[in-house]
């Protein structure tokens, strides 16, 4: 079991009202399962994806990852669940603009103490692994988008984490690019990682082993009647 | 840490134009300070050399009578002071501060003193013993010094200095004339020098009379002869050579206590007199009361200097804040990706401090600079005080500490999940 989500209820503050964005939702996955979570915008999934990512704290229910307790944890614990347990994979890459491909890579692993040599010798291999050694020491603007967000995708696999977070990983990507970052989790599921991926594509949902649906902050199994709406 | 500090090397140089205009207020305050403290070091030192003379350590004990000293031309030597001997030598001698003592006996403007024809007015007379010239710092230039005879034996023979030299003898060697002092011949074999010739500065009337030591016109003769011309028995004043210029005072201090145990109370109809004493010049003190009058006014202008780090230290402030609401993204990515709150204050903070540490070493450069141009201009000393520097970049460091901490306190809070979604 990588987490195990029950019954969480998530509210904003919005104007002193509470705004209700996830409703009694549960959700667990195991090691080695490939979820997609898929629902239009504003149906509260990338609230989900906070949650799940330990960056946001559910306002009730109960949200163990890999046997933590995170609504009791402090910023030493969620610091270093994020930092060695989750690698994240944004929309818009995020990658630090004045460091080098290598650099960005590094990030994660210069957070969790690993000495310099030894992270150099780590990022090295996860470039390697998304097919970017030759680009190592470009800077990110000097790269495609596709070629970011494998640079991305690297600096998420580095630390060797229990879990794959991507929000929209193929967003911001062209068809082309989109489909070798597709080709890269498929493989890396096969190589065991655990991958959780958010999206609104249907063809991109698709390619995970297993689909849950979000909408107006519910969570389905199965897509809900009104298929048009949910490709949005 | 290194990492950091790489980190914000980078981030500086990246923004340079904004970067400069940051650091500006912190190199102009600090620029002033060094300019300043320099200024005032430069003052205080030439006011130092000016009455010490540069080196030779002497301090001048005389014997007063309240607050002034005994001129034997005028006075007759006091019953309760007997003349010193080698015992209360040997004692100053010991002394750790004392490298070197000399007695000797002076009368100031005789007039009694004839080179054949000529009479020299105004002359100063010594009566020295035999450590005067190496204690006084004196050398002989031409003929010879005196020899261990001549202070016992009564040979009559002088050592004139070079203003006598050259005014009386004009070019030719003195060596071997006579000089009629008070109506006994003497022999003339040496010519007698300073050692270094020192020079105070002199910029004004005060100056001239507060720093002006010297003398010219002097004839030296071996004490023993002293009784020939004038009283045998006359006490003797003392200068001492200090091992350095800062244990003056106490060199001074201690070989007076020393000479003043030779004065024997007397009392008069049971009443206790007022003695004559031993006091020793002190320089050192008087130079520190010149020194604290000139550094008083410029304290006050090292305070206003201040006011400009101030006002650099709010500019560093004001970037700061920028510079986190800028990174808000670089903020929360980091912190998705495992980076600690502290983390991030470190990260910051270092940003802070090396800002204004590079201002600070920037302004001590421009400092070290406008205190060459302002001493080329003002025509004034000035010295570069090597702890001044270290105060001024260890407090420049301080400044962006300080007043880095608010903005980076705000960015080490900054939630993750607003940050990331940051536009």
């Amino acid at each position: 079991m990588i987490f195990e989500i029950k019954n969480i209820y998530k509210d904003y503050i919005q104007a002193k009202q509470a705004v209700p964005v996830l409703h009694d939702i549960t959700l667990s996955v195991d090691e080695g399962e490939y979820v997609a979570i898929m629902g239009p915008s504003g149906s509260g999934k990338s609230t989900l994806m906070n949650i799940i990512g330990c960056l946001d704290k559910q306002t009730k229910g109960s949200f163990y990852f890999d046997g933590t307790d995170i609504m009791s944890a402090g910023d030493k614990k969620l610091s270093e669940i994020r930092n060695k347990k989750i690698g994240f994979v944004f929309q818009n890459f995020n990658l630090l603009p004045r460091q080098s491909a290598l650099e960005n890579v590094e990030l994660p692993l210069l957070y969790a103490g690993v000495s310099k040599k030894e992270r150099r010798r780590r990022a090295k291999m996860a470039l390697e692994r998304v097919g970017l050694e030759n680009r190592m020491n470009f800077r990110p603007t000097q790269l495609s988008g596709g070629q970011k967000q494998r640079v991305a995708i690297a600096r998420a696999i580095v630390n060797k984490p229990r879990l794959l977070l991507a929000d929209e990983p193929t967003g911001a990507l062209d068809t082309a690019s989109g489909e070798q970052v597709m080709e890269l989790f498929e493989g890396l599921n096969k190589e065991g990682v655990t991958i959780v991926m958010i999206t609104h594509e249907p063809d991109i949902a698709r390619r995970a082993k297993r689909i849950m649906y979000i909408r107006d902050g519910r969570l389905y199994t199965e897509p809900p009647r009104n298929e048009r709406e949910v490709q949005g | 840490m290194i990492e950091n500090i790489r980190l914000s090397f980078r981030g500086i140089f990246s923004h340079k134009i904004r970067s400069l205009l940051t650091m500006l207020g912190i190199i102009i305050g600090i620029a002033a300070i060094i300019a300043i403290v320099s200024t005032i070091k430069g003052t205080n030192e030439q006011i130092k050399n000016n009455l010490i003379g540069s080196g030779s350590n002497t301090v001048k004990i005389n014997l007063v009578m309240g607050d002034s000293t005994y001129d034997f031309g005028y006075e007759t030597p006091p019953q309760e002071v007997v003349p010193l001997d080698d015992k209360s030598r040997e004692k100053i001698v010991a002394l750790d501060e004392v490298e070197d003592c000399t007695f000797y006996r002076t009368r100031e403007n005789f007039m009694n003193v004839f080179c054949g024809p000529t009479q020299l007015e105004s002359s100063i007379i010594y009566g020295i013993d035999p450590h005067y010239f190496d204690t006084a710092g004196y050398m002989i230039c031409e003929g010879k010094g005196f020899a261990k005879n001549d202070f016992t034996d009564f040979t009559k023979t002088a050592v004139i200095d070079k203003t006598i030299a050259d005014g009386v003898f004009s070019g030719e060697s003195p060596v071997g004339s006579i000089i009629d002092i008070n109506g006994e011949p003497f022999t003339i074999i040496g010519v007698a020098a300073k050692v270094s010739e020192f020079e105070p500065v002199i910029e004004s009337v005060d100056d001239y009379y507060t720093y002006n030591q010297a003398e010219s016109g002097l004839i030296f003769i071996p004490t023993d002869d002293w009784g020939m011309l004038f009283r045998y028995d006359e006490p003797q004043n003392c200068i001492v050579k200090a091992k350095d210029t800062d244990s003056m005072t106490g060199a001074g201090k201690k070989s007076a206590d020393i000479l003043n145990k030779n004065i024997v109370k007397t009392s008069v109809n049971g009443e206790n007199k007022v003695l004559p004493k031993y006091k020793s010049e002190n320089l050192l003190e008087q130079a520190k009361n010149l020194q604290d009058l000139s550094s008083s006014t410029n304290n006050m202008l090292i305070w206003i200097a201040s006011i400009s780090l101030l006002v650099g230290g709010i500019g560093v402030m004001n970037i700061m804040l920028v510079s986190v609401t800028e990174r808000t993204r670089e903020i929360g990515l980091k912190k998705a990706l495992g980076a600690r709150k502290r983390r991030i204050l470190a990260q910051f903070l270092t940003e802070a401090a090396v800002l204004t540490s590079i201002g600070g070493v920037i302004g001590v450069l421009s400092g070290i600079g406008l205190s060459k141009v302002i001493s080329k201009m003002a025509d004034v000393p000035v010295a570069i005080s090597t702890p001044a520097i270290i105060i001024a970049v260890a407090f420049s460091m301080l400044v962006g500490i300080v007043f880095g901490l608010i903005p980076s306190v705000k960015a080490a809070r900054l939630d993750p999940i607003d940050a990331l979604r940051y536009e």
